[in-house]
């Protein structure tokens, strides 16, 4: 007993035994479909036709140069804001971030959504509308990444600039610019890499003409039968998206260099010669990503379009996609509001199983622990059209054809959801006292007894976080659903892309319509896991 | 402990819950569930005959197929219920998009099946299909009735022929007045009003792959693509189906501004029945010139788990009781010789004295390459 206090180590079976699940889940769900995919793109000897072929170029530029611009545009965009919320204290200011947060969590269906309300029709389908999806998601990443960085630049250094004679914009432009270098590269490169694989945003608001690669692979392989060509794009996407994650490690490491950050509490109220443009910066910012979310809810009360009179007749008919009397849609608005709980409650439920049970083996696992981390991290990068692709390919013969089987798409929307879980819940295991464990056993408790009574308690708030962030992801995931949802069971982002992707008023506002009820479920979760997350930090 | 037995009690629970879900699937009598078991581990079409008789079996369709739960149920769903009367098993619709986009999900699907029977494969996507393997081959009673020429399209039997019809190019007769032009008459007299004339993509619209098809019927392996340069430089508008061509940009059906449109040569008398007031004439009229014959198919799905109800079901589609409620509700040509044709269909409906058409094996051949090289030209 003496024995087992000293070295206090969880039995070598259980932990095995709970590091299986992950570890299964993980071959099976990711790793062999990755594999699969792979094994596609080089053996269909579609290499050479994908790659001779004018509108694969065409394709990669586009994707290229709106995601560039997009992330360019965010970070002019954002920078201000970021400037008002990181260095002023003011009225409404936690609103403003909470808002901005709950937009990036937003399903990508919702926010082309909302972009085709607030536009109008004549820009509905341009270039614009991307671009300004992609800008009003990632304001959020902006002002998270850099702001993080400038509210803790030491003052002083600006302080000197300015006694040295330097105007406001000369002490911005050479000394804060360059000290925030590294954070604008971190988010310049996350904004980069969402709208790259941007898939929700370019179905919805993207023409023939307009596609990135994602939706190309989505249209090869779902729309035309090309597999082979599908699965050659999706690796192309993949090599390019490695090149440039590693370029920008080393950038990012270049930019690097170590100060002294200060107090990040030291926020000020803005003196009257900042009012005005402290209020500017936060108010075009709020109009930009609010308006968007006004017009999508004031739409789906329009059944006849902008400008005609109020009705409900979207709400009341979101049960029945006629195009005519006796003639309908393929699709069951109310049906995939079903299908979209349903999965929901099944993928948070799996996610919470893996990442609990991930959790536990990492923290009590050495090197194989840091493996399963790493490996459990990797989905989450992985773009979601190349996890749904690769599942719908590789489980597609007995015995592993599932390819019917409803517990499918929660599934992958678990290997996406998982890694969420695992991160809010290990830094609160990671930091327990080991103490705590010891005293237990020293009290008689058996290692497992002593991990348990030291470690379930704390586990259970980063739980809730992590199942309430799983939910809502699953609810908004578009691009791994696409590939595996079978018709007659589509989920709601599903529903709302068909229905706006026709012509007729009242399809548009039914479109409106539900995706007024996906935000408001989104953001509903979001404000409870950031009220639990806020309740924690209090305690 | 106690917290620790709820976690794993937790745990076994997802476990098990996994595992009851998938059994309760294959019990269910849902289409999804009947279909995993089938390619799992039953021995293909035996399983059906020996276990208890399935009692709804489902039919894939395209959009434009009338849904089955309607308020009014409309004549095909009537003559369905007829066949659910006589051998008890219910027919379910599933409206899996336009053509294109149907077929493809088949495509993805074959073997493991979304549902029972398939209706709607036309002769331009047919021999995709049957290289994809998505049909079960079956020689339906009742052939005889069908037009021989249809049937040389299948000569192993894959899929049964259905109806047929024309392509055509649509004009709304009132709105070209109006502009004060000329009614169209040919191809030419499109391509000089590009801006009114709204397609079809050919990736995933029957009726656009038509239309494509006859436009290189018409000019050839080495004209067609400056046609089309001309159509797109022009302004044609392009939608990814018929419906949203139709319904959505069509100046007469659709509200919308464009007063030509790839639609069937029997949609005329369409509009003449559900005209919102009496009309003596058809408001819209067909560019012969350009229709293009298109013959549609239905198949028995490889993998179902009820091939004989799916059998019957063919036979019923191409039987008299059914093929005559097709023109009036699908608007096209009944497959089967037998049917009498409606008054207000023969005198409103197009049938072209000549109707343009490529030989099946090029059209397989080429069709990839070509929907590509369209793509380019009109989307790029």
């Amino acid at each position: 007993m003496s024995d087992s206090a000293a070295h206090n180590r969880l039995p070598r079976g259980f932990v095995a035994a709970v590091a299986l699940l992950p570890a299964a889940f993980l071959l099976l769900f990711y790793v062999w479909p990755f594999l699969t995919l792979l094994g596609r793109a080089i053996g269909a000897g579609a290499v050479g036709d994908t790659l001779a072929r004018s509108s694969t170029w065409r394709v990669l530029w586009f994707t290229t140069w709106q995601a560039v611009a997009s992330t360019t545009i965010a970070l002019l965009v954002g920078l201000a804001p970021t400037w008002a919320v990181s260095r002023f204290e003011f009225a409404g200011r936690r609103f403003f971030l909470s808002l901005l947060t709950a937009v990036f969590v937003l399903p990508t269906v919702v926010i082309g959504a909302a972009i085709v309300a607030v536009l109008p029709d004549s820009l509905d389908r341009s270039v614009f509308a991307i671009l300004g999806a992609h800008v009003v998601f990632n304001i959020a990443v902006v002002v998270r990444t850099v702001g993080t960085m400038w509210e803790q630049l030491p003052r002083d250094l600006e302080h000197a600039a300015a006694t040295l004679g330097a105007s406001r914009w000369q002490t911005f432009r050479l000394v804060v610019l360059p000290l925030l270098r590294p954070a604008i590269a971190a988010a310049a490169g996350i904004i980069f890499l969402f709208t790259f694989t941007s898939f929700g945003v370019v179905r919805v608001l993207g023409t023939t003409g307009r596609r990135t690669l994602e939706v190309e692979v989505w249209r090869r392989a779902t729309q035309l039968g090309d597999i082979g060509g599908a699965a050659v794009l999706a690796v192309l996407q993949l090599v390019v998206l490695a090149v440039l994650v590693g370029w920008s490690t080393r950038a990012q490491r270049r930019y690097a260099r170590s100060l002294q950050l200060g107090d990040p509490s030291r926020r000020e109220r803005p003196r009257r010669r900042e009012r005005l443009p402290v209020g500017l910066a936060v108010g075009s910012a709020l109009v930009l990503v609010g308006a968007p979310l006004v017009a999508l809810v004031e739409r789906s009360f329009r059944p006849n379009g902008p400008a005609n009179a109020y009705g409900l007749d979207a709400w009341r008919s979101i049960d029945n996609a006629e195009i005519r009397p006796g003639l309908r849609l393929g699709i069951d608005p109310l049906g995939a509001l079903q299908n979209s709980a349903t999965t929901a409650a099944w993928a948070t439920l799996f996610a919470v199983a893996i990442g609990v049970a991930a959790v536990v083996a990492i923290s009590t696992l050495g090197r194989s622990g840091k493996l399963l981390d790493t490996g459990l991290m990797l989905p989450l990068g992985t773009s979601a059209v190349t996890i749904g692709f690769g599942m719908l390919i590789t489980f597609d013969t007995p015995p592993v054809d599932w390819r019917a089987s409803p517990w499918l798409v929660p599934i992958g929307h678990a290997l996406v959801a998982a890694p969420f879980v695992v991160r809010s819940a290990l830094g609160v295991v990671r930091g327990i006292d080991p103490n705590q464990r010891a005293a237990a056993a020293t009290l008689g408790a058996s290692p497992l007894r002593a991990w348990a009574t030291t470690t379930l308690p704390v586990m259970r708030r980063p739980i809730a976080t992590g199942a309430g962030l799983a939910a809502a992801i699953s609810l908004g995931e578009f691009g791994a659903t696409s590939f595996l949802s079978r018709t007659g069971s589509e989920t709601l982002p599903i529903a709302i892309e068909r229905l706006l992707g026709r012509t007729g008023r009242l399809f548009q506002a039914q479109a409106f319509a539900l995706s007024t009820i996906l935000a408001i479920a989104t953001i509903v979760i979001v404000v409870l896991v950031d009220l639990g997350g806020d309740r924690a930090r209090r305690s | 402990m106690k917290s620790l037995t709820a976690l794993l009690f937790a745990l076994l629970l997802v476990a098990t819950a996994c595992a009851s879900d998938d059994d309760s699937s294959s019990e269910a009598s849902s289409d999804d569930a009947t279909t995993e078991s089938s390619g799992d581990d039953d021995d293909g079409e035996d399983g059906a005959d020996e276990g208890p008789a399935v009692d709804s079996i489902t039919l894939v369709a395209y959009d434009s197929y009338p849904a089955d739960d309607l308020d009014e149920p409309n004549p095909l769903q009537i003559a369905l219920d007829e066949f659910t009367a006589e051998t008890g098993v219910e027919v379910e619709i599933l409206n899996a998009g336009d053509t294109g986009t149907m077929l493809a999900k088949a495509e993805l699907t074959a073997g493991n099946p979304e549902g029972d029977v398939i209706w709607g494969i036309d002769n331009s996507f047919l021999s995709r299909a049957i290289d994809a393997e998505i049909f079960e081959p079956y020689a339906a009673n009742g052939l005889d009735a069908i037009d021989p020429a249809f049937l040389e399209l299948v000569p192993n039997h894959e899929a049964t022929p259905v109806d047929f019809g024309d392509v055509c190019v649509n004009y709304d007769i009132a709105a070209v007045e109006g502009a004060g032009l000329d009614a169209p008459a040919s191809f030419e007299d499109l391509a000089a009003n590009a801006d009114q004339l709204v397609v079809q993509n050919p990736g995933t619209s029957s009726p656009g792959l038509a239309f494509l098809l006859a436009t290189i019927a018409e000019f050839g392996e080495d004209g067609w693509e400056d046609y089309w340069t001309e159509l797109a430089e022009g302004g044609v508008s392009v939608t990814d189906g018929w419906t949203d061509a139709y319904y959505g940009e069509f100046t007469w059906a659709g509200g919308g501004d464009r007063s030509l449109v790839v639609s069937y040569g029997s949609s005329p008398p369409f509009e003449v029945l559900f005209a919102a007031e009496p009309l003596d004439a058809a408001p819209t009229g067909v560019v012969e010139a350009t229709c293009f014959r298109q013959i549609e198919f239905a198949g028995v799905l490889a993998g179902t788990d009820a091939p004989s109800e799916a059998q019957a079901l063919i036979d019923f589609l191409i039987s008299e009781r059914f093929q005559t409620e097709i023109p009036m509700n699908l608007f096209v040509f009944p497959a089967n010789q037998d049917v009498e044709l409606a008054p207000e269909f023969v005198d409103f409906a197009t049938i072209p004295e000549s109707s343009l058409s490529l030989d099946p094996a090029t059209i397989a051949e080429n069709r990839a390459d070509w929907i590509d090289r369209w793509t380019e030209i009109v989307a790029g």
